[in-house]
Parts: C-alpha cells; structure tokens; sequence
C-alpha cells in the first residue's frame, strides 16, 4: 500500500506541478490563442492531479483530501520530475520542456490504460484523450521554432540542451517502480521509454534539433530531492491555505 | 413514488452552465440513476479531467430534484469508461449548431503532426470553406476556428474518443 501511495503521488504531483508552471502563462501568452493554449492544458493537468492526489488520500488513509495534498506538504514530500518544476524561460523552453513531458505521456497513459489498478486504469484512459492534444500541440511548436528563423532555432536549440539532463528522470526506476511493475500496475519504464524515443527523434530531426553531446542526467524529484525552483512555485500555491487554513472557493 | 423514469425526466431539465442550450442528458454526462428507497443516486462523468463546471453540474442536479422534492439525493463521478463525443445526443448536435458551435465532427485529429485540421461547417452560413485558429479554445472541450466566406469566428467542439 504503502509504494502504490507512493506511486499515484509521482504521477499526481507530475500534473501538479506542471499544471502550476503553465498556469503561469495566464495572460502573459505571446499570442492570445497561446495564452487560451497553454491554460487548457494546465486546466487539464489539474484536473488530473485533482483525480490522482484524491486517490493517494485515500490510499494513504489519513482521512486526508487532495487539497490538502497538493496545498500542505513540504518541499521534499512533492514525488514530481525535475523536469516540470523548471522555470518557463522563453515560449520556445516552455514547449521544449511541455514536449519531452507529452512524449512520455502518452505511451505512459496508453501502458497504464492496462494497469491492474482500476483506478489509475480508469485514470489513464481519460488522461490520454487530452495528451494527444497535448503533444500534438507541443510536436508542432518544436518543429515550427526549430525549423523557423535562424534566430528561433538558436533560442529552442538552446533551450533542448538545457533541459534534455532532466529527461533521463523521465524513465526513474527505483524499488516502488520495481514493485508497481512487477505487480502489474506500473507499466514497464522500458517500453515507455522506447516510445519516447521514437517520438522525440523523429520531431527533433523535423525541428532540425540535436541532441547534446553532454549527456550528463540529473534525478532527484522522485526521491523529494529538488531544485531550487520548486520552493517558490509552493510559496506561490501554497499561500493561500498558508494564510487562511481550510479556506475554500 | 418517484421511479428513474421520472428522475430522468426531471434531469433532462438540467442545463450545462458553460452551453446552456444544451441538457446534461443531450451532452450524455449522466450515466446512472439509482433509487433505493427513497434515496436517489445520479452518477455522472466529466468531458474533460479538468472540466471546472462538474461541481456546479453536481450542484444544479441536487437543486433541480429539490425541486420536485426530491431531498435525498447524491451525485457521484466516474471515469470509465471516459467520456467521448459520440455521446452527445442528435438532438444535441441540432442544439449546437443552432447556438452557433459547430458540433464535434466525425473524426478525431489522430494524425501527428501538422496533418489537415478537420474541415468544420460554419454553423452560420454552412460554409465547408473555414479553418482553424487553435486548437484550444474558451473551455477545455472547443477549438476556435473561422469561416472564410461569411467571416464569422466560431468554437467547434472537438471531437474526443
């Protein structure tokens, strides 16, 4: 029980926090239409975590609720990647960060649409209709900035490389993921991740895109060990619940 | 003596808060009703993860039932088997179209990248000449798209399956 708690909080804190980062975009959007864009995709994002953090309360038995999931824990009690608690940058780093997201996603969902667990099951196969969109949306902005003016393909070239360390977390394997696979709930991180790498070579070739020779990774999220970027999306989420406890809409 | 028939009557009196021409039943989110003496259960499910108006929807169910003095009842979500466009009534399309939506095509945009957006009628002036704007629009289930001859912007709900 107590890796399956463990295990929804990852893929629950995932959307969270990536939910957060685009909601960061509202209003500030390069172009209206990007602005309605990227605040959907975060409306869907916590639309999901609202789902999955509801399960882990339920897992963990605390008679706790998902607010008080996403809204009172510390720092290094949020399970997310790396990956989604960097900081927006450009337009151009937010689709490159919200492509290497969507193009695990995707294979991830579809694999778990076959988990023994109903709930992440049931979970999956709703998630996944909205993530097509989603990587459908992001594929087409790397490809368009990266095979774009002389200037765009520098800045999201850029932006790959400096986000591309954060993409071996991704695919995290450690003794929960071990368990929830050979359980049958978690699908096998090694087929999600051959998936992964089809899409992202055949948009990156598109997108005239290379990878880094650096090939250095970075892990840490999963084990609650974050950047120091994660501090100040939880100042900002957290505030609220912080200032007036129970408060509600 | 309230049977599910007559609950059901009563639900289709429900609108959606986001497109009010449309019940929740045309919309087809309601997918059980269940009374057990005289408590009444009504089990819907949500278009989208993030659909904000599920709450209110829960709400104006509870409301509507009170209505006809119905006290006891509870609303519950489920996520499977998920929701998908093909659940919205004909009925419901005829509704959309009239509001000015133009309602989900047949075909979902499976296709990766880049492919032809699906063509979508204008709903003003029937028009297959239009395009599409973003994939996105005001709430989580419509694209924006714009007709060609006759000008006019208009949301398309997206087709989901």
């Amino acid at each position: 029980m107590e890796h399956l708690f463990e295990y929804v909080l990852r893929i629950g804190d995932d959307s969270l926090i990536l939910g957060q980062r685009l909601a960061e975009w509202c209003g500030h959007g390069p172009i209206l239409e990007e602005d309605i864009a990227m605040t959907n995709i975060s409306l869907d994002l916590i639309g999901q975590a609202t789902t999955l953090l509801e399960y882990a309360a339920k897992i963990e038995g605390k008679g706790k609720n998902a607010d008080q999931l996403a809204f009172l824990r510390f720092d290094k009690d949020y399970r997310n990647l790396l990956l989604v608690e960097q900081p927006n940058g450009d337009f151009g780093m937010t689709m490159m960060r919200q492509f290497f997201f969507d193009a695990f996603r995707k294979p991830f969902f579809e694999a778990l649409q076959h988990s023994k667990d109903e709930q992440l099951s049931a979970i999956a196969e709703k998630s996944l209709k909205e993530t097509r969109y989603h990587l459908k949306h992001s594929s087409e902005w790397v490809i368009r900035l990266g095979d774009g003016t002389e200037e765009s393909h520098q800045r999201i070239q850029e932006s790959l490389d400096a986000l591309y360390r954060y993409t071996d977390e991704l695919f995290y394997s450690d003794e929960v993921q071990k368990a929830m696979e050979s359980a049958g709930i978690a699908p096998k991180m090694d087929d999600v991740r051959t998936e992964w790498n089809k899409t992202v070579d055949y948009v990156l070739n598109e997108a005239t895109l290379k990878i880094p020779d650096n090939q250095w990774k970075f892990e840490g999220g999963r084990r609650g060990m974050h950047s120091e970027h994660l501090g100040y999306i939880l100042a900002d989420m957290q505030y609220m619940q912080r200032a007036y406890p129970g408060l509600e809409w | 003596m309230v049977n599910e028939s007559v609950i059901w009557n009563y639900l289709a009196e429900v609108a959606d808060p986001e497109i009010p021409v449309l019940t929740i039943l045309d919309l087809g989110i309601v997918r059980k009703v269940f009374i057990e003496g005289d408590h009444v259960q009504v089990t819907i499910t949500p278009t989208y993860s993030g659909c904000p108006a599920m709450k209110l929807i829960e709400d104006e169910i509870i409301a509507k039932l009170r209505e006809y003095k119905i006290d006891n009842v509870d609303v519950d979500l489920v996520l499977s088997p998920a929701w998908s466009t093909d659940w919205i009534s004909e009925e419901g399309r005829d509704k959309l179209r009239e509001y000015g939506i133009a309602p989900p095509e047949d075909e979902v945009d499976k296709s990766v990248l880049f492919s032809e957006p699906t063509v979508v009628p204008c709903p003003k002036c029937q028009s297959r000449n239009t395009r599409m704007i973003s994939l996105f629009g005001s709430t989580a289930c419509k694209a924006q798209y714009q007709c060609n001859e006759c000008l006019e912007p208009f949301d398309y709900f997206k087709c989901l399956k």
